[in-house]
């Protein structure tokens, strides 16, 4: 991350996830308690565990989206909490009737980012079907364009929740060309997954069940 | 473009997409159709009857394209990523009701004219109907957007929805029948307009605080 902005302090200092004695419930059960884990810049996290045991909540949380029953959720040396992750869940938030190009578009508007159409079209191999509704498109073409959010605009986090759902071989190796090159530019990738998507995990999580 | 701007270009879109936004109009015009066939062919009944009713028309045209508006987005997860957003949920959800109200409320309040004129409404008082309605259908669209984020989660909501929205429909809908068989037209335009400011400027606020919920 380069160090710009009003929200720097201290020296050059790199984005951070702290998790720290987190317990999550969903309609009244308790998911986990008392899960702790750090991750620094660079960091690619694997988080492991089975059906129902809160992958996905662990994840939403972290977006905020899920309210913490306890403990702390803390992103250090993040310029602007707005602008500071992608989270890509199981609904690829896709209209019908829109097509491609119109997703990156609104997508572009919405999170603020600038990424040309043709750039994020040849990383995960959209160009061809950019003109073409939704409807129109396969679950992993589908998933593709769920994913190019994370290309059109940038941000130091990605929480992506099954993110290899109904890709094919060469979708799986764009996707870990992705966390690759976010890795490499300092960014943290958290990703919830049933196997191993590729790349070495800095570390991996395995909640509770 | 920024979040507003884009969240209006899609809403607009995806209303008009596979002409979506002519049913309520059809809607509209055949509920309105059906007044003169139930009340009979008595002129003087209509006169003063008819009018009025182009707005209980408007009202459950209206109504009928609420259930949707952000049912889909939370079933698709597109209401996360404008949690997501550095925009703040409430002016997307002013620029979805900004949508809905260009899509449909203002073709319904022009629609108004002929619908009037064939339920004996006097000539000279069209153009006062028309603008009433425009004013009448933002407000309906500020309560909606409450309506429609509080039962985005409730499969078939649609009647649900109805019971919520329909008591706030009720100050629009007295003012505007005024407006419409020519009574106190200038006072009573001015509260339409007072209602429909109020139900933008508060209608997004409670509907953003809602679906935040809904998003748990």
């Amino acid at each position: 991350m380069s160090a710009r902005g009003p929200f720097q302090d201290n020296p050059p200092h790199k984005s951070g996830i702290r998790v720290e004695a987190l317990a999550l419930s969903r309609g009244g059960r308790i998911l986990f308690e008392g899960l702790s884990f750090a991750a620094a810049s660079g960091d690619y996290v694997e988080v492991q565990g089975s059906n129902g045991s809160g992958k996905t909540s662990l994840l939403r949380a972290m977006a905020g989206l899920l309210t913490p029953k306890a403990g702390e959720i803390a992103f250090d040396g993040v310029e602007e909490p707005a602008l500071a992750l992608h989270y890509v869940g199981h609904a690829n938030a896709l209209k019908r009737e829109a097509s491609v190009r119109d997703h990156l578009r609104y997508w572009a508007g919405l999170f603020e980012g600038g990424a040309r159409e043709q750039v994020v079209g040849q990383a995960l191999d959209l160009t061809r079907v950019m003109s073409l509704p939704v409807r129109a498109l396969s679950q992993g073409q589908a998933r593709r364009l769920a994913l190019s959010r994370l290309i059109i605009a940038p941000r130091p986090i990605w929480l992506l929740d099954e993110p290899a759902a109904a890709l094919d071989d060469a979708g799986k190796a764009a996707l870990n060309e992705l966390i690759g090159s976010h890795r490499a530019s300092g960014g943290i990738v958290v990703a919830a997954v049933h196997e191993p998507l590729g790349p070495a995990p800095s570390q991996t999580i395995r909640v509770p069940r | 473009m920024s979040a507003l701007g884009v969240t209006f270009k899609r809403e607009l879109a995806l209303l008009w997409a596979g002409g979506g936004a002519l049913a309520p109009l059809g809607y509209f015009f055949g509920t309105a159709m059906l007044v003169p066939l139930a009340m009979g062919p008595d002129r003087a009944l209509l006169q003063t009857a008819g009018p009025p009713l182009v707005w209980i028309a408007a009202a459950l045209a209206m109504l009928a394209m609420l259930e949707r508006l952000f049912q889909s987005d939370l079933e698709d997860g597109s209401l996360e990523q404008m949690l997501l957003s550095p925009t703040p949920l409430e002016g997307i959800v002013i620029a979805k009701a900004c949508a809905l109200w260009v899509a449909i409320g203002l073709p319904l309040a022009l629609a108004g004219a002929p619908v009037a004129i064939a339920l004996q409404a006097p000539v000279e008082r069209v153009p006062l109907i028309v603008l009433s309605l425009a004013l009448g259908t933002a407000a309906f669209t500020g309560v909606g957007v409450i309506g429609a984020a509080v039962t985005a989660s409730v499969k078939r909501g649609g009647v649900l929805l109805a019971l919520i929205v329909l008591p706030m429909f009720a100050p629009p809908i007295i003012f505007g029948a005024s407006v419409a068989s020519g009574e106190d037209v200038g006072a009573a335009l001015s509260i339409l307009a007072g209602c429909a400011l109020a139900a933008i400027a508060l209608g997004p606020i409670a509907a953003a605080a809602a679906l935040r919920l809904q998003a748990e």
